[in-house]
């Protein structure tokens, strides 16, 4: 990521025809309401995630990733290449407490290194 | 400030919450401020914590900050931001299995009660009334009512959103090396974008501020600590208290959006290959799993859809710094908050106004936290 210089906007919020769309299916957050983070100052993917939560519910983003980059870079004129990935987190697929709290019972080398 | 200029009257060092509170109250008092940040708004621990909001358990020292954050500032904070910091005031329960854990939180809480905070022990049978998922193990535990939680990420890009609101710049992709004196006074912010010049410089960049410190002769004792929390899928609202456990094994709440948020330490993190860096370790989640089930065994089948681990900037006795450097005329530095400054940030922020723009903290008292005062000991 490069330089980003962030100050108040200077225009009213626009509103577009096409503002309810909805873009991340999980969270139902429209092409809307992420023109208005940016408009609010996001700027990359993770803050945009973390002001509106797209990319935060069950599929963490795999569908609408793109689909919001091109967004924030067509609203803040920055190249999408610029603008990060959304971080990939463990688990890799929702798993539950229990199942995750026995994964490393039967892994011997994880096991000597785990506190009681 | 216009884009390209380098200049401000003041440089905040760090675009966590304490760089976007204070950036927020500076601006609104008029003055020209630039917030430099090494990589996104809230990349660190600010974006990264469980959204505890607590007075109990804190050191005294500290305890001012917290009191005056929760009576003052929180309950009206989503008004002040225009954002719903999905701030929630249903107090903190810190729960002990063992006689030995009871005995740990009957001290903390005689200690708290001392500066006049309304915490009490309770027993097991109440800790349940209270939150009826809790199991039979709990033995006792520390009940603080006023106590709650909040959610980081709206709190502090609500901060930074207003702070932008009111004039203020921020440049993110710039990381700062060191700071360099011109007749006496710090005036300098060396970068990898070139030199960056104010009349004063907040320095509050997490446990990266030592080194940067270091370049113009301070030391503060601060080392990093990394810290685990993950989020689960949404549930039913079950509880809406803020959790901790005595022995440390698990801290969370369950957030608005329905899904839990539950952290804690796995404890040999250090002594992996990677422990520096901001990623998770296998051995934790498993662990932290287990210690959330033996607390609340209905949790056992919740799934877990994401972890992530952030860093601590752990002071050496367990307080931060938020002062004025005497030797250094014109920075202020506030670090090592030691993994909980979160809840206090909101009232840090006008601690360090004051401490810019008047020269000294009059509306809350910091006088103990101080960054002189370390010295060995014998
Ligand atoms: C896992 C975890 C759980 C926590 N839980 C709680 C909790 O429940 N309750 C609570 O009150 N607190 C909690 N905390 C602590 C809390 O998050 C921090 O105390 C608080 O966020 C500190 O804010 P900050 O602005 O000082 O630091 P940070 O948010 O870390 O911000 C510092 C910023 O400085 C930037 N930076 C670093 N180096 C440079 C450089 N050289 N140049 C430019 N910029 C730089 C970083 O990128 C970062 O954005 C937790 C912390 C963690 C990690």
């Amino acid at each position: 990521m490069g330089i980003i210089i962030r100050t108040k906007h200077t225009q009213p919020f626009i509103p577009q025809p096409d503002d309810s769309m909805i873009i991340c299916r999980c969270e139902e957050i429209t092409k809307g309401e992420i023109r208005k983070a940016v408009y609010d100052g996001m700027r990359t993917i993770n803050e945009v995630k973390r002001y509106l939560r797209a990319g935060m519910g069950l599929c963490q983003g795999q569908t609408c990733q793109r689909l919001v980059l091109g967004i924030i870079a067509s609203e803040s004129q920055i190249s999408a290449g610029e603008l990060g990935h959304i971080t990939g987190r463990m688990p890799v697929r929702p798993a539950t407490m229990d199942y995750i709290g026995k994964s490393t019972e039967h892994s011997e080398g994880v096991e000597r290194y785990e506190s009681k | 400030m216009k884009a390209n200029d380098k200049s401000a009257d003041v440089i905040i060092i760090g675009g966590g919450i304490m760089g976007c509170s204070t950036a927020y109250r500076l601006a609104k008092e008029g003055v020209s401020v630039l917030v430099l940040e090494a990589k996104e708004i809230g990349n660190g621990g600010s974006s990264r914590n469980a959204g505890g909001v607590r007075q109990s358990a804190r050191d005294i020292r500290e305890l001012p900050l917290a009191m005056y954050a929760v009576s003052n500032i929180w309950p009206t904070l989503s008004e002040e931001l225009d954002i719903d910091v999905e701030y929630v005031q249903n107090g903190n329960l810190r729960l002990g299995k063992t006689e030995a854990h009871v005995t740990a939180l009957t001290n903390l809480v005689k200690k708290s009660t001392s500066v006049g905070l309304d915490v009490r022990m309770i027993t097991g049978n109440e800790a349940r009334e209270i939150c009826p998922y809790m199991s039979d193990e709990v033995l006792g535990a520390s009940w603080c009512p006023s106590d709650g939680h909040a959610n980081p990420l709206h709190t502090t890009l609500g901060f930074y959103k207003k702070a932008l609101e009111y004039g203020a710049t921020f440049a993110t992709g710039i990381q700062v090396f060191g700071l360099q004196k011109v007749k006496g006074r710090v005036r300098q912010v060396v970068t990898d974008d070139g030199i960056y010049e104010a009349q004063h410089i907040l320095l509050c960049a997490g446990h990266a501020s030592r080194a940067i410190a270091n370049t113009v002769g301070i030391d503060i004792p601060v080392e990093r600590e990394t810290s685990e929390v993950f989020v689960t899928e949404q549930m039913k609202p079950m509880f809406g208290q803020m959790l901790g456990t005595s022995d440390a094994d698990f801290y969370g709440h369950q957030s608005a959006h329905g899904s839990f948020v539950l952290g804690g330490m796995g404890g040999l993190e250090k002594f992996t290959s990677n422990y520096y860096g901001d990623e998770t370790h296998n051995v934790t989640l498993p662990k932290l799993s287990r210690g959330v089930i033996k607390y609340f065994p209905d949790l056992a089948n919740v799934k877990i859809i994401r972890s992530w681990a952030g860093q601590y900037d752990v002071c050496a006795d367990g307080v931060p710094v938020i002062d004025n450097v005497s030797e250094v005329p014109g920075l202020t530095i506030a670090f090592g908050f030691c993994g909980h400054g979160f809840g206090i940030a909101p009232a840090v922020s006008i601690a360090l106004c004051e401490l810019i723009m008047k020269g000294k903290s009059e509306t809350i008292d910091i006088s103990k936290l101080n960054y002189d005062r370390f010295a060995a000991k014998g």
